[in-house]
C-alpha cells in the first residue's frame, strides 16, 4: 500500500479545532508505523520548568540596582506567578503608592519592610498611610551572560 | 443552580492591573479608532461619562477633570480574559464563555454554603491571579444569576458576591428592578412593556405566562420562566464555538462614496475570514450593518443592516467579501450625510470538521484550503495586508490609536518594567 493520506484526515477534530491525537503535519504511508511519532518524548521547554501556573504568572523586566546582591541585575526578567501567597522572607514586585517596586518583604510583627540587597539603598517601612499590595511573588530570574 | 462571572469594567481593570497609578483616578478605555466610550472606571462613571459616548464630544470635559484615556489594547485584553476564564476553568466545574469579560457557570451541587463559598473563592482567586476584579451572581437561571451579579456589583458589602435563591428575596430584588435591565429584554421591547405599565421586572414576573408570550414570542416567555427559577437557557460549554465573529469600527469622519465603503467591508470581511480560519470553523451566514447614514430629510435611516445566507458553509474570504458587497450594495445609500460605523458580522459558526457539502457542491475544497492557508501563513510572516482582495485596497485605513499602552503579556519588549 502506497497511498499516502493526510494525518489530519484519520484524527478527528474536537470542538475546539484541536486535532485530537498527535499534532503532526508529517505524511505517512498506511501500513507503515511511524515509530519516530510514537516513541519520542516532548523536547524540553523552558515554560514547563519555569511557569508552573501560566494564567497567573507574568514576566517583569528589572530596572536598577537595589537588588543586585540577591543576583538580581539591571536588565533581567523576572517571572512572577501572583498566584503564589507572599510569605516573610519571599521576594516580590510590590506597589506602594501607585509605584511599582521590587524587595524582599520582611515581617516582624505588625511590621512590613522592604528590603534591598544592595547597601547603597535604605529598606523602606510599609506605614499605615500607605497604600501598599503585593503584586507577585518572584519564582526565578532570567539574566543574559 | 448556575452562576455568571462579569469582570468589572473590564479593560480599565486591565490597564491598572499594569499601571496602579490609575487606581482611583477616572479612566476610560476608548473604542477602535478612538470612537466611543467602552469602559469606565466607577470614578469615570460617577463623573456623568455614559457608555458609548462619542470621544470627541467630552474631550474637553475629560480634560479638565483629569479623565486618563486609553486606546483599545485587544492583545492585552484578550490574554487577560484567557487568563480569566482559565482561572474560572480551575475553579468551577462547567463554565461558558459568554463574552471577553462574562462567564457562565456550572455547579454540581445546590447546597447554597458551598455555592457561597465557591462564588467568594472565584471572586478572590481571579483577583489574586490575575489583578481583575469581579462580580460573581448565583441564582436558579441564568437571567436570575445576571441580576444577581448587578448587585453584588451595587452593594459593596457583598464584597463582589451574591447568591440569591429565596423566593422572598427574589420578590424583593424584582420590585426594584427596571425591566429593561433584565437580560434578555431588549430596549424596544422594553419600551413596550414600560408603556403598558409594566415598569418593573416585578410586573413582568407578575404579568403571566402567556401574556408574557403574547406580548413577546417565545424568548420573552423564556425569560419569564426564568424568572420564575425554571432553567431554560442551557449551559454551552462547548468553548470556541462562538456564535459570531464580527469586525467593525467607526469613522472619524463618515464616509459617503460607495467605492470607499466597499473597500472598507472587504477589508472587515477578509478580517473576519481569517479569524474563522484560525479557529478551523465555517460559517452560514453574514451580515453587513452601518450606522449613522442619517438624513432624515432623505429618509435614509440611522442604521440599516442585511443579511445573507451562504450556499454552503465557508471559510474563503473571496467569498465571504463577496457575499458581503453584495450585502452592503443592498443597503447602501448615497443620499446620507456620511456613515460613521459599519462591521461585518459571520455568523452560523460551525467548526470545519463538520463540513456538509451540497449534493452539486462543485468547489475543491481542499484546493481552495490549500491557498487559504498559504494566504495566511504569508500574511502571518510579512505582516497583515501583504496579501489582499483587490477591492481592499491599500489606504484608506488608516486608524487613531493616540492612547495606546503597551502589550505587556504578548509582546518581548513591552512588558512591565519595574525600578528596583
Amino acid at each position: 500500500m502506497t497511498d499516502k493520506i493526510e494525518k489530519s484526515d484519520i484524527f478527528s477534530y474536537d470542538a475546539s479545532g484541536v486535532v485530537n491525537g498527535l499534532l503532526s503535519e508529517s505524511k505517512v504511508a498506511a501500513g507503515f508505523p511511524a515509530p519516530s511519532d510514537d516513541s519520542c518524548g516532548t523536547a524540553l521547554n523552558l515554560n514547563s520548568l519555569l511557569i508552573k501556573h501560566p494564567a497567573s504568572t507574568f514576566f517583569v523586566r528589572v530596572s536598577g540596582e537595589s537588588m543586585r546582591d540577591d543576583a538580581i541585575r539591571n536588565g533581567d526578567i523576572l517571572v512572577v506567578d501572583r498566584s503564589v501567597e507572599p510569605y516573610d522572607g519571599c521576594i516580590a514586585v510590590c506597589c506602594i503608592d501607585g509605584e511599582f517596586t521590587l524587595k524582599r518583604i520582611k515581617c516582624e510583627g505588625k511590621r512590613v519592610w522592604l528590603m534591598p540587597s544592595n547597601p547603597d539603598f535604605k529598606p523602606i517601612e510599609v506605614m499605615e498611610g500607605n497604600d501598599f499590595s503585593v503584586w507577585g511573588v518572584v519564582r526565578y530570574s532570567i539574566s543574559k551572560h | 443552580m448556575v452562576g455568571v462571572c462579569d469582570c468589572n469594567n473590564f479593560f480599565v481593570s486591565c490597564e491598572r492591573v499594569f499601571n496602579p497609578s490609575l487606581n482611583g483616578k477616572p479612566v476610560v478605555v476608548l473604542s477602535n479608532n478612538d470612537g466611543c466610550i467602552i469602559s469606565r472606571s466607577n470614578e469615570a462613571k460617577r463623573l456623568g461619562i455614559k457608555m458609548g459616548q462619542p470621544y470627541f464630544q467630552i474631550k474637553r470635559f475629560c480634560d479638565e477633570n483629569g479623565v486618563k484615556i486609553f486606546s483599545s489594547n485587544y492583545a492585552l485584553y484578550s490574554d487577560m480574559s484567557h487568563r480569566v476564564m482559565s482561572i474560572l476553568r480551575e475553579t468551577v466545574p462547567h463554565i461558558e464563555v459568554y463574552s471577553v469579560d462574562e462567564a457562565f457557570i456550572g455547579f454540581d451541587t445546590t447546597d447554597t454554603e458551598i455555592l457561597a463559598k465557591t462564588g467568594r473563592r472565584i471572586v478572590e482567586r481571579v483577583l489574586r491571579c490575575t489583578g481583575i476584579p469581579v462580580s460573581v451572581g448565583v441564582s436558579q437561571s441564568k437571567t436570575l444569576a445576571k441580576i444577581a451579579s448587578k448587585l453584588s456589583k451595587q452593594y459593596p458589602r457583598l464584597n463582589g458576591m451574591c447568591l440569591m435563591y429565596r423566593k422572598e428575596d427574589v420578590e424583593k430584588v424584582l420590585k426594584n428592578f427596571p425591566v429593561g435591565d433584565v437580560w434578555g429584554i431588549g430596549r424596544r421591547l422594553s419600551a413596550r412593556l414600560v408603556s403598558m405599565g409594566y415598569s418593573t421586572a416585578w410586573d413582568f414576573y407578575r404579568m403571566g405566562k402567556e401574556s408574557a408570550r403574547h406580548i413577546g414570542g417565545i424568548g420573552t416567555e423564556r425569560t419569564w420562566e426564568e424568572l420564575h427559577g425554571t432553567s431554560c437557557i442551557e449551559l454551552e460549554t462547548e468553548e470556541r464555538n462562538r456564535q459570531q465573529i464580527c469586525v467593525s469600527r467607526s469613522f472619524a469622519e463618515g464616509i459617503k462614496e460607495f467605492e470607499e465603503m466597499r473597500s472598507v467591508i472587504v477589508a472587515f470581511a477578509s478580517k473576519c475570514a481569517e479569524k474563522l480560519r484560525s479557529e478551523k470553523s465555517l460559517c452560514g451566514a453574514l451580515s453587513v450593518f452601518m450606522r449613522g447614514g442619517i438624513s432624515a430629510s432623505k429618509g435614509v435611516p440611522d442604521y440599516d443592516s442585511r443579511a445573507i445566507l451562504l450556499e454552503t458553509p465557508t471559510d474563503n474570504t473571496a467569498v465571504i467579501a463577496g457575499e458581503a458587497v453584495k450585502a452592503l450594495s443592498m443597503i447602501f445609500d448615497r443620499r446620507g450625510n456620511g456613515y460613521k460605523k459599519a462591521g461585518v458580522v459571520l455568523t452560523d459558526i460551525s467548526p470545519k470538521c463538520h463540513r456538509q457539502t451540497r449534493l452539486f457542491d462543485e468547489t475543491d475544497h481542499e484546493r481552495e484550503g490549500r491557498f487559504l492557508k498559504v494566504v495566511d501563513a504569508i500574511n502571518a510572516a510579512n505582516g497583515a495586508n501583504t496579501i489582499v482582495i483587490a477591492s481592499q485596497g491599500f489606504d484608506g485605513m488608516k486608524v487613531n490609536r493616540n492612547h495606546l499602552s503597551k502589550h505587556y503579556t504578548t509582546d518581548w519588549d513591552d512588558i512591565l518594567t519595574v525600578n528596583v
